[in-house]
């Protein structure tokens, strides 16, 4: 009985293993192996961590990869500050069907591509494009205005695509906050700003740190959107994995680079987590 | 659980094995946009029985997945005649051609030849020509008439309303337009730095002259068409296409010489069914069927005696951008050195990142 029992359980834990090990763990080992491959020759490598000198030493690798780390941690931050009444909204000032439309209507960008989406912003933005020229019937410009290619672009286009993973676990987590406990704040005296401080935001830190994690590892990871909008000044790590591996035929180099990555966001998640005093499990569990 | 397991199994089996069985001739094409028509490939499938698979890609992704499956996954593909060499010696992707399976008859001589010298390795002969064209300058002359050589493209008086792609072309075409010449240098890795690195110093230089370094034709093309952008460096058929739409608008061959690519049919080295290629490499020399590639793709092919088909229209336009010493100036990229592209990635880098 008890094998049975245990045959089942290993059973039911093998598409888990086997996804880990096949989708994650080898193509990671493998990945290691390249980073810390030389070429010294045509079809000659010898093993060496020259890769991983070259991502130190060269200030410019440096230098994007911190102001891409900068930037995620940027965007993270204003979208959780737009995010956050918003959220605060939808969960607690309105009821029925105003929120699930409310809900809805966050969600209904996220239906078509982001390359659809970053076009849109592209469209908006540029030279000849709609605000340029809404300002110039206007009279409030007198010639067209670029707007795109520059950070401030691509920081809207960030906030723009990761707003929805920052406002489903803010309403799931305000979202259980009992309103007596609100009401009773205010019976003890409490201002507004107590409230929240005391009470709301105490509450939400669970979400709010999960969804500072999600949309920092998606600004992190994103590709499409500081390319498109970012133009000749887009310096963005993941465009810089991209080039190595695809235009540069450098794989070794890229593999070094995928790896710092990984080392980045992690630790930077985990800087967080020991400030906010949360834990994975409870955040994500 | 036992039999669940095995059914899994022999139903994998059995789905591998229909695989293995439905591509026996299915031809997998890794080609670029434009280069296979649904038209060409619709009369090629009735012709010949066989199925086409079609995979649009440029150069550098080619050998990337071709790198990445080490020559598996398809059965023809067409990078440039100068990414064939190295690839080949450094990766091994490419499998040597068999000559009588082609009809040589069907090609341009020269320029068969000229493949044939370049992309021979240890002997054994690994691409044929099939479309060529060159890279040069898109200008509006309504409002950028002084720009005739690509480092024209610095002139101050354009600033914001010039684009070029940060790549290996533009390297070449301004240390041409430097007075250097880089394709000498091939051989030296030394010497190619110091001309890459002076290079450097100009685009950086030109940098904020640049709206910005456009990356797909067709974002370049909607640039130029809305008028942002009134000169950049591009291919001569992004240059026809618009002069089409905008008399003002066309392709410039630069007085330091238009660059000059062919891209090749190659076959990769785990490829399954040569003979569709073959098949599919004869097919669409033949003339008429070259010129409907020419239509579509707005390139000339190496097909001989297809050029009477192309339209009269497209042999205006070549000839306006293209006089006669044009044609002999253009310089024709030799085979890239396996290791060049690292010398040229920090250079790009540098150049993205400079303030």
């Amino acid at each position: 009985m008890a094998a049975s029992a245990r045959l089942g359980f290993i059973l039911l834990l093998m598409p888990l293993l086997l996804w880990l090990t096949l989708l994650i763990i080898i193509p990671h080992v493998d990945m290691l192996m390249l980073s810390l491959r030389e070429r010294v020759g045509v079809g000659e490598y010898e093993t060496s961590i020259a890769n991983y000198k070259t991502v130190l030493t060269e200030p410019l690798y440096m230098r994007t990869f911190m102001r891409t780390a900068v930037m995620s941690i940027l965007a993270t931050l204003i979208t959780l500050l737009i995010a956050f009444p918003v959220s605060y909204y939808i969960a607690k000032m309105v009821r029925g069907r105003a929120r699930s439309v409310l809900f809805l209507l966050c969600l209904i960008p996220f239906w078509v591509s982001e390359l659809v989406r970053t076009f849109g912003w592209m469209i908006l933005l540029r030279e000849t494009g709609v605000i340029s020229q809404f300002l110039q019937w206007s009279g409030l410009v007198s010639g067209p205005v670029e707007m795109l290619y520059n950070d401030a672009a691509i920081m809207t286009g960030l906030v723009y695509t990761s707003m929805l993973f920052m406002v489903v676990p803010l309403v799931t987590t305000l979202d259980s906050l009992d309103d007596a406990v609100i009401e009773a704040g205010y019976d003890l005296g409490g201002s507004g700003w107590s409230v929240m401080r005391e009470i709301v935001i105490p509450h939400a830190v669970p979400g709010i740190v999960s969804g500072c994690i999600v949309v920092f590892m998606l600004s992190l990871g994103n590709y499409l959107t500081p390319t498109m909008l970012g133009g000749k000044d887009s310096l963005w790590f993941t465009e810089m994995i991209y080039s190595q591996f695809i235009v540069r035929f450098n794989w070794e180099l890229g593999a070094a680079f995928g790896f710092m990555l990984l080392f980045a966001s992690s630790f930077i998640i985990w800087a967080m987590l020991r400030l906010t005093g949360q834990t994975l499990e409870r955040t994500m569990g | 659980m036992k039999s669940i397991l095995f059914r899994l199994t022999a139903g994998v089996a059995s789905a591998a094995l229909l695989a293995g069985a439905a591509q026996a001739d299915t031809l997998r094409l890794l080609t670029w946009g434009g280069y296979a028509p649904d038209n060409v490939i619709a009369k090629f499938e009735e012709e010949t029985g066989h199925k086409v698979e079609v995979t649009m890609s440029n150069n550098e992704e080619m050998i990337a997945k071709l790198r990445a499956t080490g020559g598996g996954g398809f059965d023809l593909a067409q990078p440039s005649q100068d990414r064939i060499e190295g690839p080949q010696k450094e990766f091994g992707i490419y499998k040597p051609l068999d000559m009588s399976q082609i009809k040589t008859e069907l090609f341009t001589p020269s320029m068969l030849e000229a493949t044939k010298k370049n992309s021979t390795v240890d002997g054994e002969i690994y691409a044929v020509p099939h479309i060529w064209g060159t890279s040069g300058l898109i200008v509006n002359t309504a409002e950028a008439d002084g720009v005739k050589d690509y480092t024209d493209l610095c002139d101050p008086s354009l600033e914001g309303k010039v684009s070029y792609r940060l790549k290996r072309p533009t390297l070449i075409g301004f240390a041409f337009s430097m007075g250097l010449d880089p394709f000498e240098a091939y051989g030296d890795e030394a010497a190619y730095t110091e001309i890459m690195e002076q290079v450097e110093q100009k685009l950086i230089e030109c940098k904020p002259v640049v709206k910005t370094y456009w990356s797909g034709g067709d974002e370049l093309l909607n640039l130029v068409r809305s008028g942002e952008v009134v000169a950049a460096m591009a291919w001569d058929t992004g240059g026809w296409k618009l002069n089409s739409d905008n008399a003002d608008i066309n392709f410039v061959a630069p007085t330091s010489g238009a660059l000059g690519w062919i891209d090749t049919f190659v076959l990769p080295a785990k490829g399954k069914s040569d003979q569709a290629a073959y098949d599919y490499i004869n097919f669409v020399m033949q003339p008429e069927i070259a010129a409907m590639i020419t239509e579509s793709a707005g390139n000339f092919t190496a097909s001989k005696g297809a050029d009477e088909f192309a339209s009269d229209e497209l042999k205006a336009q070549y000839q306006g951008s293209f006089p006669a010493e044009a044609v002999d100036n253009i310089k024709w990229y030799p085979p890239v050195p396996a290791g060049l592209e690292a010398i040229e990635g920090g250079i790009l880098d540098r150049v993205k990142a400079a303030q």
